[in-house]
């Protein structure tokens, strides 16, 4: 047993109402490399903010508990604190400036001063900076974590692998750095970069630092850690040392058992295998931050199928590009028949409809009524409630106010009227609003992204009941994708679970939560004592 | 693999390519006798060269194209004309207006920035509506507090009636040539003192980045050393040969000043407050992260380049004479940011060169512009109007050229990503 370099007592926080983190407790012992590990939502970020002293937890009304740190009590009250008490974090985007040398961006607002006749007397300000200097102790850095670039090269035109490591380098040349974050480090890395990686993780340990590691690769944590501390919804499940566990009990602890009570009715509908509506090869998106990277995926007539996995991995990306909102590539077939991909008004036309993640900003026109934006789209496509004179036509206002009172009435929307504006609606009413508006396009394809995100339970499973309506007695297909893995079991058919870019498999909805978690962590080849 | 580099470097200054080509066209046709050409382009080299260079820190700082060097210009206008009034003359009166504009350029500047922090992503517009309001406020103070609330010290400034400032001023009997008078040298020896100790410099310079890495530092050095010996060469043929260059006179102050700048400008990104700058303008938002006061740097940036215009300006109006007191602040960040841009700088990259071949380049065009449109087409007014249309023009076109490039390299980037 080492020494206790940092240690976290009893630490809760709410957002609101909203109970984030609830009671965790861990520690973390000098020059050891421990894991933390949790789905999107888990905690996982709130806690490093916390550590860090981000001006989103003081804003928020602060947070409960101790943060001990070598036996010391300490208050993080800001992010400069923290980096004065030699925390330090390797962000997952990269802090790095394009048009800067190595030794600049190792040093960034820490560079090296020399003093000059002007500064001696208006100040530090007008030091000149010391690139000698600079550079050789940016050289020393990097020969620590044995990376052999140059440091006057400028990292503009780097390989992204190495500027994972230029951030590193920025890390242990601070003096007194104590505790490095790495927030998912790995997941812009091929293979044998992350390798890389962690070997120089294992060198920065041998000089007594220690390194909190957040991943979800969980082949990574078994190989380099050396213990493991779960969260799942805010709270702890689990500290583990990592040579008494194996990657199918994290696996289990990290997705754990949450599926609602929803569950549709018959187990496992027979489905018709053969009819493919939608058919994608080697499709890709390039949706910043949710990258497609080449899917391979049929999607059947009359199911509902699900896309899961964790942020950032490209499920969000798959519906996008279909409706042509983000360049994408690649063969579609809809029907038999070649979509044409880039154009939205096409995907349209050919009766797929889309509610999107990003309700106030793709979603909805917030300053227009409830009855404009439920026919909007039908108006444009379709042509749909319009009085036509010769060459002009005109809103059919009587019309589409009767439609939208029908629609009101059967999604149950709570409002003061078809008239009412969009932006003061709940959460749950607005979200029903856009699926109204998807449905008056009567599409073939409905895809469904995130549809339960922020809104309350009650209307969660209002939402979901539509859905499942709407493929049962409309005959809809959906694609549904979704961050909430209980939500997707419950209501899908299948469940396509997408990992880096890529399609990590296909699962049925009463699978194992180990066989999830493993998928999610991007490992196809699943170890038999799980099957 | 050659060729498509010389396509780069054509398609990178196309800007500055095209005017070069202009100047040689205008020159031709306006039939101009080139020594009143060169002497025409002296007097406005000094005249403006400090103007275009107050324009550089904004644009490293990630701020563009600051329109709002008119606020510093009227700093300097409103310091002048009181002091002035009061009876500043001469060299020293032109110092006190330079100390006493200083404070008041500082504090307009410092407004300025405030208000730019405000509106992170549209600095240039802002600034030039700043500069308007400005000017309201500007005319409130000249044409109705003045001689109301305010007291002036020459009633001779004063439109009949005592309330308000005339529309000109005149310089010629107080300021004007105070600077440009103090010292000044006949050309062939400026252009051998400019060439000996360029020479020396660069070969200095060379000297010790001899066994260097950095090829294109040394080609760079060489070419320059190669340019102030040909300088000293031609410095002896006017000396020795019969023409009407020898007897140009150099206003050695004015030019100490611009070099001053331009070595201000060069040196302060070396230090720690200039790298600061950089880092802002490249990102925000990791210069943030990394603990700088982004808000703090960007209010300075904008201070310098408004004190360095009012004084800038100053020096303008002592060389031109008269002072227009309700038009002569009004063009001069149009045509300031025109010259800036032709000399080959964009909205995120400027440097000294630039702005100093910006001036030669631009000004070339407006001396010849009238006389090549007469000889062209009957009508000197056609050249008026043709170097207007070239300040808007190129002031549009290189905010275009940004934003395309802009959108290219987003292009790219995501081409790349899906790939």
């Amino acid at each position: 047993m080492g020494e206790i370099l940092l240690q976290l007592k009893g630490i809760s926080k709410h957002y609101g109402e909203n109970q984030v983190l609830n009671d965790v407790s861990f520690e973390v012992e000098k020059g050891q490399i421990v894991s933390l590990l949790g789905e999107n939502g888990a905690g996982k970020s709130t806690l490093m903010n916390i550590l860090f002293g981000m001006p989103v937890i003081h804003s928020t009304g602060g947070f409960s508990g101790e943060i001990f740190l070598e036996g010391e009590r300490v208050d993080i009250s800001s992010p400069v604190k923290a980096m004065e008490l030699g925390i330090g974090m390797v962000h997952q985007e990269f802090m790095l400036i394009p048009g800067y040398s190595v030794a600049e961006n190792i040093k960034l607002n820490r560079e090296v001063l020399k003093d000059n006749v002007v500064s001696r007397i208006l100040g530090k300000d007008y030091k000149t900076l010391d690139i000698k200097k600079m550079n050789s102790d940016a050289r020393i850095a990097l020969d620590k974590l044995d990376v052999g670039i140059e440091e006057y090269t400028k990292v503009e035109g780097l390989p992204v692998g190495y500027m994972q490591f230029i951030e590193i380098a920025r890390e242990i040349d601070k003096k007194n750095v104590r505790l490095l974050v790495f927030d998912e480090p790995t997941a812009v890395l091929t293979e044998s970069e992350a390798e890389n990686l962690i070997k120089a993780m294992r060198v920065i340990t041998e000089s007594g630092i220690s390194i909190i590691f957040i991943t979800h690769r969980l082949d990574e944590v078994i190989s380099c850690t050396e213990q493991v501390t779960i969260l799942r919804d805010g709270a702890l499940v689990a500290n583990k040392k990592t040579s008494e566990t194996n990657i199918v009990e994290l696996a289990e602890l990290m997705v754990g058992r949450k599926i609602e009570s929803l569950k549709n009715s018959e187990e496992n509908r027979a489905m018709e295998m053969n009819d493919v509506i939608l058919s994608m090869k080697n499709y890709k998106v390039g949706m910043p931050g949710e990258l497609v990277k080449g899917i391979d995926l049929n999607v059947h007539r009359g199911e509902i199928l699900g896309i899961g996995g964790l942020a950032g991995q490209g499920k969000i990306g798959i519906a996008n590009g279909i409706m042509g909102l983000y360049p994408a590539s690649g063969e579609v077939l809809f029907n038999g028949k070649p979509l044409n991909l880039n154009k939205p008004i096409e995907s349209l036309k050919r009766k797929l409809a889309f509610v999107s993640e990003d309700r106030k900003g793709v979603g909805l026109l917030l300053d227009e009524g409830i009855d404009i934006n439920i026919t909007v789209t039908s108006i444009q496509v379709n042509n749909r409630f319009l009085k036509k004179y010769g060459f002009f036509s005109q809103l059919d206002l009587g019309t589409i106010r009767n439609y939208a009172d029908d629609m009101i009435k059967m999604f149950d929307i709570r409002c003061t009227g078809p008239d009412q504006k969009t932006r003061r609606l709940s959460g749950g009413n607005q979200q029903k609003v856009c699926l109204a508006r998807a449905i008056t396009l009567e599409p073939e394809i409905l895809l469904v992204s995130e549809p339960t995100r922020g809104i309350d339970i009650g209307a969660k499973k209002l939402v979901l009941d539509a859905l499942i309506d709407l493929n049962r007695n409309k005959n809809m297909t959906i694609i549904m994708t979704s961050s909430e893995l209980g939500e997707l079991r419950s209501i899908c058919d299948r469940v396509a679970i997408v990992s880096e870019g890529k399609l990590a498999g296909i699962l049925k909805p009463n699978d194992s939560d180990a066989k999830y978690g493993l998928m999610m962590s991007g490992k196809t080849d699943i170890p038999k004592e799980v099957v | 693999m050659m060729s498509q580099k010389i396509k780069n470097l054509l398609v990178k200054n196309v800007v500055t390519i095209v005017f070069v080509l202009l100047c040689i066209f205008g020159i031709i046709a306006s039939e101009q006798p080139l020594p009143f050409i060169v002497k025409e382009l002296i007097t406005r080299i000094g005249r403006n060269s400090f103007l275009v260079l107050s324009l550089i820190i904004p644009v490293i700082a990630g701020m563009g194209l600051n329109f709002g060097i008119t606020i510093g210009a009227m700093a300097a206008q409103i310091v002048m004309i009181f002091a002035i009034s009061y009876g500043a003359t001469g060299f020293s009166g032109l110092i006190l207006c330079i100390i006493l504009s200083t404070p008041l350029a500082a504090l307009f500047g410092y407004i300025t920035g405030r208000v730019l922090n405000k509106t992170i992503g549209q600095e240039m517009i802002t600034s030039m509506i700043m500069g308007f309001f400005a000017n309201g406020l500007y005319q409130l103070l000249f044409l109705f507090l003045v001689g109301t609330m305010l007291p002036i010290g020459n009633e001779n400034f004063l439109i009949p009636g005592g309330v308000g400032i005339v529309n000109t001023i005149d310089l010629k009997d107080n300021v004007m040539y105070a600077v440009d008078s103090v010292w000044t040298i006949k050309l062939p020896y400026f252009l051998g003192i400019f060439g000996v100790l360029g020479a020396i410099g660069t070969g200095y310079m060379a000297n010790k980045h001899k066994k260097s890495e950095n090829k294109i530092l040394r080609s760079r050095l060489y070419f320059y050393l190669g340019l102030c010996l040909s300088t000293i060469v031609f410095a002896v043929v006017i000396q020795s040969t019969v023409n009407l260059y020898k007897n140009f006179e150099i206003p050695m102050v004015t030019f100490a000043f611009i070099a001053i700048i331009g070595a201000f400008n060069i040196l302060i990104f070396k230090t720690k407050m200039g790298h600061d700058f950089r880092t802002v303008g490249q990102d925000k938002h990791i210069a943030h992260v990394s603990g700088i006061n982004v808000e703090k740097r960007r209010i300075l940036s904008i201070m310098i380049s408004t004190i360095l215009a009012a004084w800038g300006q100053i020096i303008f109006l002592q060389n031109l004479g008269t002072l227009n007191t309700y038009g002569s602040h009004v063009q001069i960040s149009t045509f300031a940011i025109a010259a800036l841009l032709i000399g080959g700088a964009s909205v995120s990259k400027a440097t000294v060169g630039q702005a100093l071949l910006g001036v030669i380049l631009f000004h070339t065009l407006f001396i010849v512009s009238p006389m090549a449109g007469k000889n062209l087409f009957g009508n000197a007014q056609v050249g008026e109007y043709f170097r207007t249309f070239i300040a808007y023009g190129v002031i549009g076109l290189s905010l275009g050229l940004h934003a395309w490039k802009t959108f290219k390299a987003q292009q790219q980037k995501d081409k790349v990503d899906i790939i």
